[in-house]
């Protein structure tokens, strides 16, 4: 018998498989490297051309785009293991990161699993179970039901004697997957049958548990760590309470306005769970906090590295992935609990692909522009091993941001010697991530980093709901509006003036190799007989709160002799006389210096052509817009018939219903020819795994249905119409 | 001194004595009265010139321009600004065409003309305005086509009309329907232009009625604008009174019976925009046509090119409102040319002519500007000067400021008439191209002998300031003043000296007003007026068009010895 320890030195993990995709992927292969440890890329067919395959040292392709194909597909991705030679599999988070069976697999073919132990695993799984094992191990539970009955309704009855409002949730998964909040106990059936169904689709289990559910909490988490020799220590908690559709956007580490009694409490808790089930490896204990009462119970272990495991690195200057790989080769911790550092403040903000004013609807497209923070911005702090800021990514500009997986482009980390320095550090990141192509949550982010509330640390989980006033543009607000709308026009006076001066670059640069090209017929400014060139350009301002109804910018440019432009808006019973003068030098790759009334600033564009639409991208100041350009006919056709259709397809007939996502048709409620109120759910779409119902927009009939279950539909497309009946008209009399 | 140093390092002692031949001096004095005097008259002349351009940039007037643009319907330089390359230079062309011509304003004589690139290829435009009396032709309108198809014939360039017209402006038909410069040419023209491979291109934007109809049908090929773009022969009125037939203009002759059924246009396009870019699409597609020859006979023109030394603002001080006073020409020479560099040929000799070589945004030209009288020795120098540069294929420049060739018995007996007639000879036979700007007076002989309108110069444009007549108004008023005095003295009838001043003014007024650029340009015998800081620029636009054909051998007449 060798001791403990020994064989794992023998077997230092030389080379890692990653069984995962996109920004974790990335980031556990920049310390496998650190550490000199060779990396193995798995992809889809999604994937193949994706950052983390060409991060790798190998890749090996496993399936299909569909994640429980590819990604999922646990024996397939221990045989790449197996075949590349890889000692240890990491599951990044997600996926079958938390699957027993999957580390089970690994172990079982005599590979390392980066993780806990698989009863571990099961244990903290089971949502029930987790919580039986927690009481026993005195860490204090939110009144519930656990139980295994899953009858409609006994579960009724149950919630009734924990009170409402209840929370519904599956044992299994995660993410707020299926979760329901039931105000009511008429709403309960519905709401505990929706659940059962998202948490089949999603996690292949329905079984559902109760809660009492907390009205003002705060969610805060505790970042554990053991090793195997039953050593647990905890780095600290993260406070994750801001959150939307359930799913966290902006985390922080340490939590603010926490005393350290707390602090302390909270950590030895956390460890107590962790011991309770024979942990090692990285976990998080979540916790929910209720303000009211300043009490804290056990919500779930994530037995798991976490998403926002990099405030925590921040905070306590370690690398928590390189501690994964160490403990896995059978190290000891390589600190103990009082040497575990606390130092200033970090945040994490989730940079998704996402429609906001749509409900947070996960949103797909192509990247067109990417350009996260520039490295200027980058201050290094030599304590810390990652400086004061990071970008976690696993895409790059050009990339699909496609349906099959989560919408997460990025994730955005500072850090400062405290919280309200970190806080400035990320309002500038925020302001200078640059993402066009798809909507995007940056913006939101922002009107959240720039609240009172969230400056004043007053964060809990409903801090959204709360603050919707703020946080979401009212069009009806005139004078926001009125605010928005005259930034929007300056914006557009300086893309009007970038634009002409790239053109002129990319002129000049085309006609100076070729002389038969007449050099001084494009010289700058262009040359016109006792007057001024002028030219006029027109752009749709894209605003992402009214999309449909956004008001024509008309501007016209005057060259002046001095290469400068005169910008003027032309637009009709509007008196805007204002003509703005634009020196603009193009410093490359979209990138102007501007100077316009006396100020000069960096502003940088995205251009981009969708079909017959240009869009143009501005960043300026604290400004991000965007603003389309009608592109002239496609000349390829010159067939009247042709041009029809290409005319026709940005308007739909009044009544049309079109997805407001890409994503699965999982239900079709009523059939074709149906008449329908407005309001009253047609279709469920499924997307990301979350489950969206498509409503009748008004009342009347249902014409022109065409999809069914189980048929994929693309964002955008015609899903029916609404006929407003002559019954209803009839009905008012 | 400079020995050691020639042995030390001869280079540097070339570069430091600098024998700069060629170099023109400032030759302004900027605190002289002149200086002053002409600026503040420049500038007026300028304002002026300002006015009366911005009331032609606006066309037929506002009632006018919003029905056209309720029609989604651009104005004619708008519609031209996007046929050209982007942020592309147009040499707009007789601006001022019809000014104060007719009862009515026809700003810039209801057509817009003038040359810019598309996809690098050289075009002439020909745009009606629709907003202008529908854009009818009234005789000058006529005159402006033409001109721009002698441009477009003489310079190879391939022609796009804009059409948007209703044909002829009948009132006036007897101006503007029967004589040989009169509608009918503008078909001749296509025809022969485009049998010498220059192409015609058509875009039919509007209406184009009855003669105007010829326009896109003789065209080598033509767009049509759905809903705006109508061709018949006669419109809905006139068919019905002929055949009692009752059809709507679309149905007669709009695109989709032009473009599908009747052939007489090649290209449909949805709306006007899709319609401008067709255009810029067939200019894509000529690829050599009208190019024949002239692929090896233009030398590229040097694209590094340096600016002038001196201002070339301060041409507009330099040219003097009084006839009278002299000005050296080298000072305008010098706001010209590439880093005022001319070669001066036969300085020292027949000084009142000065001639040299330059060159104009890289491209060589040869100079001919006047100081003065012309002699004997100074139309000898010219005859001689040109026939350099049409051997070299080199383009020429003249620069007007003549009162005439010298008169009195000594000039007669020395034969200037003889001289001057070489010198006329050999403008009208050099075979080069050739580009006037009058910078002052243009009187008499000295008008044709400078390449007056009558020699053909590809272009020829005007300072404000500048005149042309027959002879100055004083003389002139001398001259028919001792004629009628005569006249009356014979008669027997007793002339008081206030008639005969009463006499002269009236002929003096008469000559101001009908030398005055604004009436040479309103008759279309320019091609502009031009602020004289422009003038660098034009002429290098103008070079650089005119040399856009194949080279030709000049052959002269008999030159009388």
């Amino acid at each position: 018998y060798a001791p403990p320890g020994t064989t794992s030195q023998q077997q230092r993990i030389e080379k890692i498989l990653v069984a995962n995709r996109g920004e974790i992927a990335c980031r556990i292969m920049r310390t496998a490297k650190r550490l000199g440890i060779r990396t193995v890329a798995v992809y889809s067919d999604a994937d193949k051309d994706s950052l983390h395959v060409k991060s790798a040292d190998e890749a090996v392709h496993i399936g299909p785009p569909p994640a429980r194909l590819s990604y999922l597909n646990g024996s397939s991705i221990v045989e790449a293991a197996v075949r590349t030679g890889a000692q240890a599999v990491h599951p990044g988070y997600g996926f079958l990161s938390e699957s027993s069976e999957f580390a089970q697999l690994v172990e079982d073919r005599g590979l390392t699993f980066i993780g806990p132990p698989a009863s571990a695993i099961r244990d903290m799984g089971d949502k029930s179970a987790s919580k039986r094992i927690m009481g026993a191990a005195g860490v204090p539970l939110v009144p519930g039901y656990h139980g295994s009955e899953q009858d409609v309704e006994i579960m009724r009855l149950e919630a009734d004697k924990i009170g409402y409002p209840i929370l519904i949730k599956p044992t299994h998964g995660g993410g707020g997957k299926g979760m329901r909040i039931v105000q009511s106990p008429n709403e309960f059936v519905d709401s505990f049958l929706g659940a059962q169904r998202e948490a089949a689709a999603s996690f292949g289990i329905n079984t559902i548990l109760l809660e009492k559910y907390i009205t003002q909490p705060r969610h805060i988490e505790v970042q554990i760590f053991g090793d195997k020799f039953g050593n647990v220590l905890h780095l600290y908690e993260r406070d994750c309470s801001v959150q939307r559709r359930h799913q966290k956007i902006i985390e922080e580490a340490p939590a603010p306005c926490v005393t350290d009694e707390f602090r302390t409490h909270l950590g030895q808790a956390a460890v107590s769970a962790a011991k309770a089930v024979g942990y090692h490896n990285a976990g998080t204990v979540e916790f929910i906090v209720d303000t009211k009462t300043g009490h804290f119970y056990f919500m779930e272990m994530n037995t798991r590295l976490q998403v926002e495991h990099p405030v925590t690195e921040m905070i306590v200057g370690q690398d928590l992935v390189e501690w994964q790989i160490r403990v896995a080769n059978g190290e000891p911790l390589p600190i103990s609990q009082d040497q575990v550092p606390l130092s200033g403040h970090a945040f994490e903000a989730r940079i998704y692909a996402e429609n906001v004013p749509k409900g947070f609807l996960p949103a797909t497209g192509v990247l067109h522009h990417y350009h996260p923070v520039p490295p200027s911005s980058t201050g290094e702090v030599p304590m810390l091993y990652a400086g004061s800021f990071r970008v976690e990514t696993g895409v790059e500009q050009g990339d699909v941001v496609s349906m099959h997986y989560d919408p997460m482009i990025a994730k955005l980390v500072v850090w400062g010697e405290n919280r309200a320095a970190a806080l400035v550090k990320l309002k500038d990141c925020l302001l200078k991530f640059q993402v066009a192509g798809l909507p995007t949550n940056i913006n939101f982010l922002q009107k959240l980093a720039n609240h009172k509330a969230f400056e004043e640390g007053n964060v809990e989980t409903h801090f959204i709901e709360h603050h919707k006033d703020d946080l979401f543009v009212d069009p009806n607000n005139k004078v926001i509006y009125e605010d928005a709308y005259s930034a929007a026009r300056l914006g557009a006076k300086l893309v009007a003036a970038c634009l002409c001066e790239k053109e002129r670059s990319a002129m000049k640069e085309s006609h100076s190799g070729d002389p038969s090209l007449l050099p001084i017929w494009y010289t700058h400014p262009p040359f016109r007989v006792n007057h001024h060139a002028q030219r006029t350009m027109q752009f749709e301002c894209e605003n992402e709160y009214e999309s449909s109804s956004s008001k024509p910018l008309m501007l016209s440019i005057t060259y002046h002799p001095d290469g400068n432009y005169f910008i003027q808006h032309q637009q009709i019973g509007e008196n805007d006389a204002h003509i703005l003068e634009v020196k603009a030098s193009n410093l490359g790759n979209d990138n102007f210096i501007v100077e316009a009334d006396g100020l000069t600033m960096n502003v940088s564009l995205a251009v981009y052509t969708k079909g017959q639409i240009k869009h143009i991208h501005i960043w300026h100041g604290p400004h991000h817009h965007h603003f389309r350009q009608k592109l002239g006919l496609d000349l390829s056709d010159e067939d009247e018939t042709q041009h029809k259709t290409s005319f026709e397809t940005t308007s739909h007939p009044p009544g049309t219903v079109v997805a407001p996502m890409a994503g699965l048709v999982v239900k079709v409620l009523v059939e074709n020819g149906a008449k329908v109120e407005a309001g009253q759910p047609v279709l469920v779409l499924e997307a990301m795994k979350m489950e969206h119902v498509v409503k009748a927009t008004s009342g009347g009939v249902v014409e022109g249905l065409k999809v069914g279950a189980g048929q994929q539909v693309s964002d955008g497309s015609v899903l029916f119409r609404v006929k407003v009946s002559h019954f209803e008209f009839g009905s008012w009399n | 001194n400079s020995a050691p140093c020639l042995i030390a390092n001869p280079i540097h002692h070339l570069q430091t004595k600098r024998f700069s031949i060629g170099i023109l001096p400032d030759g302004v004095n900027r605190s002289s009265d002149n200086f002053v005097q002409n600026s503040d008259a420049m500038e007026r002349l300028l304002s002026d010139l300002q006015s009366h351009i911005n009331k032609v940039l606006a066309g037929g007037g506002e009632t006018a321009v919003i029905r056209n643009r309720s029609r989604y319907k651009l104005l004619p330089r708008e519609r031209i600004d996007r046929l050209l390359d982007p942020g592309s230079s147009f040499l707009e062309l007789s601006q001022l065409a019809g000014h104060e011509l007719y009862e009515d304003p026809l700003p810039s004589g209801g057509i817009i003309t003038g040359i810019g690139p598309v996809h690098g290829r050289l075009c002439m435009f020909v745009a009606n305005d629709p907003t202008v009396k529908g854009g009818t032709y009234y005789p000058i309108t006529i005159k402006k086509h033409l001109r721009a198809q002698e441009i477009a014939a003489q310079c190879k360039l391939p022609c796009v009309y804009l059409v948007d017209s209703g044909g002829a402006f009948l009132p006036k038909q007897a101006e503007v329907f029967p004589d040989k410069e009169n509608f009918g040419r503008i078909f001749y023209n296509q025809a022969t232009l485009s049998a010498q491979g220059i192409p015609q291109i058509a875009l039919v934007l509007g209406s184009c009625t009855a003669g105007g109809a010829y326009i896109p049908a003789m065209a080598d090929e033509s767009v049509m604008v759905k809903g705006n773009g109508t061709i018949f022969l006669a419109g809905p009125p006139l068919v019905k009174a002929a055949t009692g037939e009752e059809v709507s203009a679309e149905d007669l002759g709009g695109a989709t019976v032009h473009c599908k059924t009747s052939g007489v246009s090649d290209y449909f396009a949805q709306d006007e925009m899709h319609g401008l870019a067709l255009g810029r699409n067939i200019v894509k597609n000529l690829h050599l046509a009208g190019k024949q020859g002239m692929l090896s006979s233009s030398p590229p023109a040097n694209l590094e090119f340096k600016e002038p030394l001196y201002d070339v603002k301060e041409l507009r001080s330099i040219a003097p409102v009084d006839h009278k006073q002299q000005f050296d020409v080298r000072s305008v020479i010098a706001r010209i040319v590439d880093g005022s560099e001319f070669d001066e040929f036969k300085k020292l000799y027949g000084t009142t002519l000065v001639t040299g070589f330059a060159r104009i945004y890289g491209q060589p030209v040869g100079i001919l500007g006047n100081n003065g009288i012309l002699f004997n020795e100074s139309a000898l120098k010219g005859t001689h000067f040109i026939e350099l540069c049409s051997q070299r294929n080199i383009p020429l420049v003249f620069l007007q400021n003549i009162t005439g060739f010298m008169v009195g018995s000594r000039s007669e007996a020395n034969g200037i008439a003889k001289s001057g007639a070489k010198l006329v000879m050999a403008v009208s036979c050099a075979k080069v191209p050739k580009v006037t700007i009058m910078i002052g007076g243009s009187f008499g002989a000295g008008n044709y002998a400078m390449c007056g309108r009558a020699f053909n110069p590809n272009f020829l444009f005007l300072w404000p300031n500048s005149r042309i007549s027959v002879m100055g108004g004083a003389q002139a008023a001398g001259v028919l003043s001792q004629i009628e005095g005569a006249n009356k003295k014979r008669q027997g009838i007793q002339w008081t000296s206030e008639e005969e001043e009463k006499f002269k003014a009236k002929v003096m007024e008469a000559y101001e007003r009908e030398g005055n650029p604004y009436y040479s340009t309103a008759r279309l015998w320019d091609d502009g007026i031009i602020d004289p800081a422009d003038t660098r620029k034009i002429v290098g636009l103008c070079i650089s068009a005119s040399m856009n054909r194949p080279l030709e051998d000049t052959k002269y007449g008999v030159f009388r010895m």
